[in-house]
């Protein structure tokens, strides 16, 4: 065969092949997980942890008064589950961009980004993959959790789903940002106990801003500035029903910017060319 | 520096990625292009093309910049200077028609080791946007010509090195490329591995008309007919037929021929392989 046959070839890619490149990133992402049970559990572990054992001290300690979106008064377990489940996803985005730095270190990213589709689409599949695999971890979490009598409305679930989605892009963005920063696997334990831990703890996740202010204004502002404060409320809001319309706001244009920030990031005149060939390479 | 700076046979020149007729098209054209790494210089002007349909033998030691180029052609780096073409279709500025145009078989190895052959070969195909069931015919396929079709179930990680390379092959043919690039594909592997892998690759330059871009720093991967490119230190020290560079340089082999080459562009007689 000559090149005079390249001539003939379509050029461009149909939706349909945008589609099937999605479903297969998303597919192996879910492959993996399932390969992966230990991180199953240890998905659900964590916040159950949180939920049985946390909670359940500081149910008599801290009181929750009357606020949006609750109608009354509620258990402590009740207040923090949507922080709960902020927080497994959260952690899935961390999961999902030491996975990322894990593959790079490996080569296995070499396969997505030598795929002839743009690359901010591959980084943005690889985004939505991550997503729903979070998702799984979280409705597992709601199952165990309606077990431990934390029932929202029934709605709830269906429409706390964008919500989760959403929140899960802004994470998963976020990680995939860091990602792109950190040169070695080892570098990864330190970077992530100074985003994931500060970003959990300064939030609406335990307890509600108005406590945060009463004890440290300071530490309120910094609460309100951390979009992790809105991707709990966004999720607390949604589980019963109603928008947060600011933590929307801040949470998508988190998520836009985290992206945009990825995309840079990995763009090939940029990030990975300043490393230089993996080790061993030349 | 003595360069032995004939064009390679058929080829057209530097500026030749540029559209053309696509009877003169090269499957790869390198035009002056340089990268560093900070202010470490990994490539200095490199200039050179493979043609449809042959087997171009890459050669350098380690750290000659081998890798670097493979990821500049593949956009894994940007291109600081210079321009890349396959088949006419600038990596800068068309990227996608020129990548659906290229297989790539890395260095490393790049295949998640807890999926299962026809799982890579899938995720593989869904990244070029193959749909499934054609993807599985295409897998079929291509695990019976290398001889892996009995495996299609095994996860990769129960694999021998060489079966790992095979695969890897076949998962760049996978979207049938019209250009195969392979950085070191037989490191690490028993010699009979690294023949069957070797043949493998001739064949299908002779056999489906594929041009092949083979970097090396293995002097018996190379025979007289193959077209070859010797790159050191960041440049093309010689690049042409390899009847011709033996001659042009004055020895006997292409063993000879690396070792004078170097030494003249280095000044000094101690980078023999």
């Amino acid at each position: 065969m000559t090149s005079a046959v390249i001539k003939d070839q379509p050029t461009g890619f149909s939706p349909a092949q945008y589609i099937t490149c999605l479903n297969g990133i998303v597919w192996r992402e879910a492959l993996r997980f399932l390969h992966q049970r230990e991180r199953f559990v240890s998905a659900l572990v964590r916040p159950l942890v949180w939920l049985f054992i946390f909670a359940a001290g500081f149910r008599q300690v801290l009181g929750i008064s009357i606020i949006p979106p609750y109608e009354t008064y509620i258990l402590y377990e009740v207040y923090i589950a949507p922080g709960l489940m902020a927080m497994i996803q959260l952690f899935n985005g961390m999961q999902s961009s030491l996975s990322m730095v894990y593959d790079r270190e490996m080569g296995n990213m070499r396969t997505l980004l030598v795929s002839p589709l743009p690359r901010w689409y591959l980084l943005f599949c690889k985004l939505l993959a991550g997503t729903a695999v979070s998702l799984l971890q979280v409705y597992a979490f709601l199952l165990i959790a309606w077990l431990w009598d934390i029932v929202p409305p029934p709605i709830g679930y269906l429409t706390v789903l964008p919500a989760l989605i959403l929140s899960g892009l802004m994470l998963g963005a976020l990680g995939m940002l860091i990602s792109s920063g950190i040169k070695q696997l080892e570098n990864f334990a330190g970077v992530m106990n100074f985003v994931i831990f500060p970003m959990f703890f300064a939030s609406s996740a335990l307890y509600p801003l108005w406590r945060v202010q009463e004890g440290s204004p300071v530490l309120y502002y910094v609460c309100l500035f951390n979009p992790f404060t809105h991707a709990v409320e966004l999720i607390r809001f949604a589980l019963y029903g109603q928008i947060n319309w600011i933590s929307l706001a801040v949470v998508g244009g988190c998520t836009a910017a985290f992206m945009i920030g990825a995309v840079f990031a990995y763009d090939p005149s940029r990030g990975l060319s300043r490393r230089g060939p993996a080790g061993g390479e030349t | 520096m003595t360069a032995t700076d004939a064009p390679l046979a058929g080829q057209t020149p530097p500026d030749s990625h540029r559209r053309s007729s696509p009877a003169e098209m090269p499957a790869l054209s390198i035009d002056g292009v340089s990268h560093s790494y900070g202010v470490r210089r990994a490539l200095i002007d490199i200039n050179f093309t493979v043609a449809p349909a042959s087997f171009t033998a890459l050669l350098g030691l380690n750290g000659a910049g081998k890798s670097t180029l493979f990821s500049l052609v593949t956009r894994l780096f940007g291109i600081q200077a210079g321009r890349i073409g396959i088949f006419g279709h600038d990596i800068g500025l068309e990227p996608g028609e020129a990548l659906r145009l290229l297989g790539v078989v890395f260095q490393p190895r790049t295949l998640d080791l807890d999926l299962s052959v026809t799982q890579n070969l899938l995720y593989h195909a869904a990244l070029h946007g193959i749909d499934r069931r054609e993807a599985r015919l295409r897998a079929g396929e291509v695990l019976a010509r290398i001889g892996l079709a009995d495996r299609a179930g095994s996860k990769v990680r129960d694999l021998s090195g060489g079966q790992m390379r095979r695969l890897e092959i076949a998962r760049a043919l996978l979207h049938r490329p019209r250009l195969l690039l392979l950085d070191e594909a037989t490191v690490g592997l028993d010699v009979k591995a690294r023949a069957d892998i070797l043949g493998h690759v001739r064949r299908l330059v002779a056999e489906q008309g594929i041009g092949v871009l083979w970097a090396t720093h293995l002097f018996d991967e190379i025979i007289p007919s193959d077209d070859l490119v010797v790159l050191h230190q960041g440049r093309v020290l010689a690049r042409g037929p390899v009847a011709r560079i033996i001659a042009d340089t004055g020895t006997q082999d292409i063993n000879a021929s690396f070792k004078r080459l170097t030494e003249t562009a280095a000044g000094f007689g101690s980078l023999s392989p």
